[in-house]
């Protein structure tokens, strides 16, 4: 390496000889590295270009004048003008050398002008299929993969390994495919296969498995960077499991690559979407959500913004976009404003969460709906007349008794304990931001009423609150402890309340329990009035039912008088005291958006109208439609008292409505959110608007369509893109051969590795496309590939020219990934739960890392029990910043941002993990116990058994030698005096304790071998 | 004709590296990657001749009040109970109170010390006795005002997360020294875990092995460290050697030097499982140096990770880095900053006092700080502050920093800096500077660009260089 000092400029000058520099040699190679993103050919910063001879001398370099010509000054950092290249330095022999260039008389030979564009870069140009090359050896080759790869081997003058041995092969082919090792059942029965589709049978098998989708969610979950919680220092768990398990599903089903994209950026604006196209939408929202105390909520949205796009960018583009958010990308052709105008894109959503429900859950749901329908329908039957009752009683209830006067809140910014009560249009404040766990907000209002007699409190939905609200607790719900009104700094006495809800008093959840010790309650509405914060008004109407708004009315004992309509001021506090004892945690019970009125009226209730019902109201009775009819009936039948047994019945129904699962998702705000370009990224230094648009290097967005996220989602996945197919072929390569065809999969721009084959990447890529997308047709032509299932032993001579294996002539030979090492334990000890999908586990950890000081918070980690503890590792809840520790060792990403390509570390501290962490010994004896039961009768059959269990093969008779005299030495260590049970913990077999134990200490030999965790 | 063995081998120790290791070096060095050493983390050469090979950052996480501590304002005090001038809340933008809030003055006493003579609050009575070893920077500023950003731009040079940490970075840069424990360790204490997680000393795209690993202070210092239960050190011993032999049996038939990796690691491995017990045992430290830090054996604080920075320093680990989460005093805050000194100051003079007696602070760097300083302005009664990224301070030892001055002024409420400002990213060109690192020339290469741990600014503040 080159060692240079900083020294100041002149001292360093002042030794070099002042001979002309060669311009093609000396100078202009540093215009090219370090000025060119700015001032080249595409990027011309200052209207100044260093790529052209009459555009770099007329504007800034002064032949023979050095330290007057501006070039010279900004790299040498002299005068005012920033130093350039900005944010970094030339080195000083650099600086020297343009200084002695320009001296000597700044000669540019006119045939090293840049006048010609640059070529375009291979990868924004679309793929298409070049003829297959011709090979030499025309028998080895099995399908078109091999061509390309065998033709670049001829040109190496390599020649490609033989096959792999058939149990090599079937362990590699069932870890790649379904992340889990071959069982010794399934080696035998493919060795025994002699047709010649043996290895065809098993990888068709292998693809229909449900471990399939599996093991691939996994890869497509780390670019989606997938976690069980919000990052950031609160770091609360969340609910997206769903979204995980609709990963899973959709590769299981090989739904299509486009249609997957699709789904997860739009799927909820799809016509007619499903649930399941909405949960897929939960892949944008994957990003971080910062509810620390004090946060500015829209700052954190831009920053979630920011990650959405660089996930797009590295997962599906396989471009580095992110650099356009602050600049004009230095070295691909996307501009700042462009990067904005596919931001606009996306900047128009809720950050919503929907219940979301499982098949059984989806049934149940709709038996109850069906069942309500029926019962509603034999009603109206059995009472004809029932119409015109009811358009008599709408009548009477159209219009409320009274004027409320909507008024605008002044929040008292100490009050809100670090929440953020966000004013909305309507003068409605929603909440946001950390969500402390016991508040009294303070609310100023000024009014010229001439008398309030009467304070509404609405509490409203919002599609950005849980569950749509009103509250902000995990089920939508918030509580109001207590209301008090302040007129002229004294307490005004408030003589009733009354709401369009009055819940039955009951105890407050054991998830709220603040550990005061005492009981608190929710229930009516005189609950927040009663002047204590143990009870609260608790607006649930239980499942399915509870996400509506509220209004509650509070009456004055005494009217506020105002008689001559001056300003006058008031104060309500809303005491939201019901949250548990820790704020870290999803323990808020806090009201989520809501809003205030006053009346002069003495006499006002709460209106018992729902809003949805109120809503109807004001269509013309001729244009409503049958839903509409049927909701306003499914009101008024309430509260009609002869119909009491069957109002119960239909109350007893929805009170066993599937609760449901929140699931983070996307909604489309109505009004489009505008986008401005963001100075250097910053959302305070919002630049000139933008529309809707794309880059114009990559393919132009589908004619004819709305400028909407859809449409976007259509573009990212249109056939003419350059880059997508080819990034998800690159991905897919990767997994089985380790790397990439190009290296740095999550980057195919100017700056990316060099493929290693692009012809076969591009002929993949169209194949890809032209067969529908489908990537377990792709996926079963790699593997089908004679390249693939080549042997990965490596010769000496192979070792020297492609020590990284990148021009196959040999099979793939690497670690495999953090989750299937794992895995392998669980299944090779038979402890494996094979269950898939459903809520993520907590398998042991150590308690501490959930704990302060090593987590910020407490954390909520509950073992799980039993068989669930030995679910795959995919199942394992992730917390961002504590991350499961086994996992994180071998290289699992956080989720923090998108990772498309793992690093593969071989380091102790896994080597301490495989040997000594509990589930890692769990397997052990598990292993262990299950030899001696069904491994035979012999040390040797049983070693054999084992050790087919662990590797799929036999072993060899040196290794055969050395673990029977591991097993024998340590059968004598243990019966000499040294106690065997903390290791075995329990004896279930016929062997003495002693014998067991040394059979655990060869399972865990055997667990921990490299070739174990190593895909050969 | 070689064995393949002897030549996988060969070409491992040559050259090889360890998987995307060895990429990172290639990208480091400029060079091809075969140009590489064997290891990620064998000891490397910096890009100039360095004045310190160690860093210890002791973070106090949440944010110290520098009014309470080092930046005495007598003004403040005269204007305490008045609002700011309105000029100086233009565009401020404060985490929990109304920026238009009234000034407090500062809690608690001041005085000068030393032959420096450098302002120091009563609070730190023991920081006073090495004043003159230490330098204070009173002109910190940072973009950040919420504590996991902050933290994470402190540690990343940038406030979105996914970036390397400065211990990344440096342990990228120059290896390790140790072959027995890990290059890079994190230790914490105080009230709570740092806000920003684990990602305070992640490796972000470099790669993992490049990660902080953190350490525990009781029990297993490492995670899975001891042996399981029944299994002493001879059946250990036999069972390594039984993985061992069987590794080589199989490196034998695939000559894959990833295996070879995987030998010598099980071999650090069974090394770890002693000399980490052995660093942790701090009973062999004399009475004299148990009691200058304030430490126990046994019983966990920010005193006796004080001490094993210490042995962690001696024993080659290349960065650590003890968080201590007490500092975020948004109210009660006379008691919690008499408490979190009393917690602190006397083990972190003792640190710098224990590193020069022992020859080992001229090329070691000692960083204490937070991710941002507190608001002039009151927040609650009058006993709280506010996050205030516009001005804090920090101070740092040995290891080419010029002791005994004091650099930068923030004006006299302690607001803004007035003068030498040294924004984080260029404590970071700093640091790197002292470790012999043109900071614009660490890099890697992620995603199509090389990027640094001072991102695209940071200066060298060479005022705070000796």
């Amino acid at each position: 390496m080159i060692s240079i000092r900083i020294q100041p400029v002149l001292l360093l000058l002042a030794a070099l000889p002042l001979a002309a520099q060669d311009f093609a040699h000396d100078v202009q190679p540093i215009f090219q590295k370090s000025c060119s993103p700015c001032h080249g050919a595409k990027v011309q910063s200052a209207g100044l270009r260093l790529d052209l001879h009459d555009a770099a001398l007329s504007k800034s370099v002064i032949p023979g004048k050095a330290a007057e010509s501006e070039l010279y000054k900004r790299i040498a950092g002299l005068g005012s003008g920033a130093r350039m290249p900005l944010g970094g330095k030339l080195t000083d022999p650099e600086i020297a050398a343009v200084k002695s260039w320009i001296d000597a008389g700044a000669k540019w030979p006119e045939n090293l002008s840049s006048a010609a564009p640059q070529p375009i870069h291979w990868a924004f140009v679309p793929p298409r299929k070049a003829p297959l090359p011709v090979t030499g050896n025309t028998k080895w080759p099995l399908n078109e993969i091999d061509r390309f790869i065998l033709a670049r081997l001829e040109k190496e003058s390599l020649a490609p390994s033989s096959e792999a041995d058939r149990t090599t092969l079937l362990r590699r082919v069932s870890l790649d495919l379904t992340g889990l090792p071959p069982t010794p059942a399934e080696v035998t029965a493919f060795l025994a296969d002699k047709s010649p589709k043996a290895y065809e049978k098993q990888v068709d098998r292998l693809l229909a498995s449900p471990h399939y989708g599996e093991r691939f969610a996994r890869q497509w979950l780390d670019a989606a960077r997938y976690a069980d919680s919000d990052g950031y220092e609160k770091d609360k768990a969340r609910y997206v499991w769903f979204y995980r398990d609709w990963v899973i599903n959709a590769l299981n089903k090989d739904l299509p690559y486009d249609q997957f994209v699709i789904k997860q950026i739009a799927g909820d604006l799809l016509p007619n979407h499903t649930q399941d196209d909405l949960v897929a939408t939960g892949f944008l929202r994957n990003s971080m959500i910062n509810e620390e105390g004090g946060v500015d909520p829209e700052q954190f949205r831009m920053e979630a913004m920011y990650d959405r796009m660089d996930a797009i960018g590295k997962s599906v583009l396989g471009l580095t976009i992110q650099c356009a958010q602050c600049h004009t990308h230095k070295y691909d052709p996307i501009t700042h404003e462009e990067y904005y105008r596919m931001f606009a894109f996306l900047n128009n959503t809720h950050e919503s969460n929907a219940a979301v429900y499982t098949p059984a859950e989806l049934q149940k749901r709709s038996d109850i709906l069906r069942r309500t329908r029926e019962i509603e329908a034999t009603l109206q039957h059995a009472n004809p007349g029932w119409e015109a009752r009811m358009a008599g009683w709408e009548e009477s209830a159209k219009h409320e008794l009274t004027q409320w006067t909507v008024l605008k809140p002044d929040v008292d910014d100490i009050s809100t304990g670090g929440e953020r009560y966000l004013l909305q249009p309507d003068n409605s404040l929603l909440a946001q931001g950390y969500a402390p766990t016991k508040h009294t907000v303070k609310l100023t209002f000024k009014t010229t009423l001439k008398s309030i007699a009467a304070v509404r409190l609405e509490l409203l939905t919002d599609p950005n609150l849980p569950l749509g609200g009103p509250g902000r607790s995990l089920k939508g719900l918030g509580a109001l402890s207590e209301i008090e009104i302040e007129y002229n700094g004294r307490k005004v006495k408030i003589a009733r309340a009354s709401a369009d809800i009055n819940p039955p008093v009951s105890p407050l959840d054991s998830v709220y329990d603040d550990k005061k010790g005492r009981a608190r309650t929710t229930g009516p509405i005189d609950f927040a009035i009663d002047g204590s914060k143990d009870t609260a008004w608790n607006a649930d109407a239980g499942p399915a039912l509870r996400n509506q708004p509220r209004k509650a009315v509070f009456n004055l004992a005494e009217p506020i008088a105002n008689s001559t309509g001056a300003e006058l001021t008031f104060v309500v506090k809303l005491s939201q005291e019901h949250g548990g004892w820790n704020s870290d945690d999803n323990q808020n019970m806090n009201l989520g958006r809501f809003r205030i009125a006053a009346t002069d009226d003495p006499g006002a209730v709460a209106d018992p109208v729902p809003a949805a019902v109120r809503e109807i109201f004001s269509i013309p009775a001729a244009k409503r439609s049958p839903l509409q009819v049927q909701t306003i009936f499914s009101y008024w039948r309430t509260i009609q008292p002869q119909w009491e047994t069957e109002n119960q019945e239909i109350a007893k129904l929805w009170a066993a409505h599937p609760e449901g699962t929140p699931q983070l998702v996307l909604a489309e705000r109505e009004n489009m959110r505008e986008t401005h370009q963001l100075n250097r990224g910053d959302f305070l230094q919002p630049g000139k608007l933008v529309s809707p648009g794309v880059p114009a290097f990559l393919n132009p967005l589908p004619a004819g369509q709305p400028a909407n996220r859809l449409t976007f989602a259509k573009w990212l996945v249109d056939r003419n893109s350059p880059t997508t197919a080819r990034a998800l072929v690159n991905r897919l390569w990767l997994s089985f051969f380790g790397t990439g065809i190009v290296e740095t999969a999550e980057d195919f721009g100017r700056q990316s590795a060099a493929p290693s084959h692009q012809e076969l990447l591009d002929w993949l890529a169209v194949d890809f496309m032209e067969h529908n997308w489908s990537i377990k047709r792709l996926q079963k032509m790699i593997v089908m590939s004679a390249t693939y299932r080549q042997s990965s032993n490596i010769t000496p001579e192979l070792l020297s020219k492609d020590p990284y294996n990148r021009l196959l002539a040999r099979g793939p030979r690497f670690r495999v990934d953090a989750e299937i090492v794992r895995d392998i334990a669980l299944s090779a000890s038979g402890l494996l739960n094979e269950k898939v999908g459903g809520p993520s586990v907590n398998p042991p950890a150590p308690k501490f890392l959930f704990e302060p000081p090593t987590s910020y918070s407490p954390k909520v980690w509950v073992e799980s029990k039993g068989d669930e503890k030995f679910r795959r590792a995919l199942y394992t809840f992730r917390y961002r910043s504590s991350p499961y520790p086994m996992l994180q060792m071998f290289d699992s990403p956080n989720g923090d941002i998108s990772c498309v390509r793992r690093s593969r570390s071989n380091t102790p501290l896994q080597a301490l993990t495989t040997l000594n962490e509990p589930v890692f010994l769990d397997a052990a004896r598990a292993l262990a116990v299950k030899t001696v039961k069904e491994g035979g009768s012999s040390d040797a059959q049983r070693l054999d058994f084992m050790f087919r269990r662990v590797l799929a093969r036999g072993p060899e008779a040196g290794e055969r030698d050395t673990l029977l005299s591991l097993l024998s030495k340590e059968a004598g260590h243990y019966t000499a005096g040294h106690d065997p049970m903390p290791l075995i913990v329990e004896n279930t077999t016929d062997l003495p304790p002693a014998q067991l134990a040394a059979w655990v200490t060869v399972s865990r030999v055997l667990l921990n071998l490299d070739e174990t965790i190593t895909k050969e | 004709m070689n064995h393949p063995l002897d030549i996988s081998r060969r070409w491992f120790f040559e050259q090889c590296g360890v998987g995307l290791g060895a990429a990172a070096l290639g990208s480091l060095l400029g060079g091809p990657a075969s140009a590489a050493p064997a290891d990620p983390l064998t000891p490397k050469q910096p890009h100039f001749t360095p004045k310190a090979k160690n860093v210890i950052f002791l973070f106090m996480a949440g944010a110290p009040s520098h009014l309470e501590l080092f930046d005495y304002k007598p003004a403040l005090a005269k204007f305490s109970g008045t609002l700011p001038p309105a000029d100086l809340l233009k565009g401020y933008r404060s985490a929990f109170i109304n920026p238009n809030s009234k000034l407090l003055g500062p809690k608690f006493k001041f005085d000068k010390y030393g032959q420096s003579g450098a302002d120091l609050s009563e609070l730190l009575p023991h920081l006073s006795t090495i004043v003159d070893d230490i330098t204070i920077v009173k002109s910190m500023v940072t973009d950040a005002f919420n504590h996991a950003p902050g933290q994470i731009l402190m540690n990343t040079g940038s406030m979105q997360f996914g970036r390397p940490s400065m211990g990344a970075w440096v342990t990228y840069g120059l290896g390790s020294e140790s072959r027995d424990l890990p290059a890079f360790v994190v230790f914490s204490s105080g009230k709570k875990g740092p806000s920003g997680g684990s990602s305070c000393w992640g490796s972000g795209f470099l790669p993992t092995v490049y990660q902080g690993v953190q350490f525990r202070s009781s029990g297993d210092p490492v995670l899975y460290l001891s042996n399981p239960p029944g299994v002493d050190t001879e059946v250990q011993q036999d069972s390594l050697a039984a993985i061992k032999q069987l590794n080589n049996m199989r490196l034998g038939v695939t000559g894959d030097p990833e295996t070879a990796t995987r030998i010598s690691s099980f071999e650090m491995a069974f090394r770890m499982q002693s000399s980490a017990p052995e660093l942790m045992d701090l009973s062999k430290e004399s009475k004299e140096t148990l009691e200058m830090y304030g430490a126990e054996p046994g019983k966990p604080s920010f005193a006796n990770n004080c001490l094993l920075a210490r042995r962690l320093v001696e024993r080659g680990v290349r960065f650590v880095q003890l968080y201590h989460e007490a500092w975020d005093q948004h109210g009660a805050l006379v008691k919690d900053l008499k408490a979190n000194t009393k917690d602190t100051d006397q083990a972190a003079a003792a640190l710098v006092k224990d590193l020069k007696q022992r020859g080992l602070l001229k090329d070691t760097i000692v960083i204490w700080g937070g991710e941002f300083g507190r608001t002039p302005m009151v927040q609650g009664g009058d006993d709280g502050r506010d996050h205030h990224p516009n001005a804090f301070t920090m101070w740092m030892a040995g290891g080419g920093f010029k002791p005994g001055i004091t650099v930068g002024e923030s004006d006299e409420l302690g607001f803004n800096v007035t003068k030498d400002k040294v924004h984080v990213h260029d404590l970071h060109a700093t640091m790197l500077h002292l470790l012999g690192f043109d900071h614009t020339k660490l890099t890697y290469k992620f995603q199509g660009r090389p990027f640094r741990l001072t991102d695209v600014s940071g200066e060298v503040a060479k005022q705070l260089l000796a």
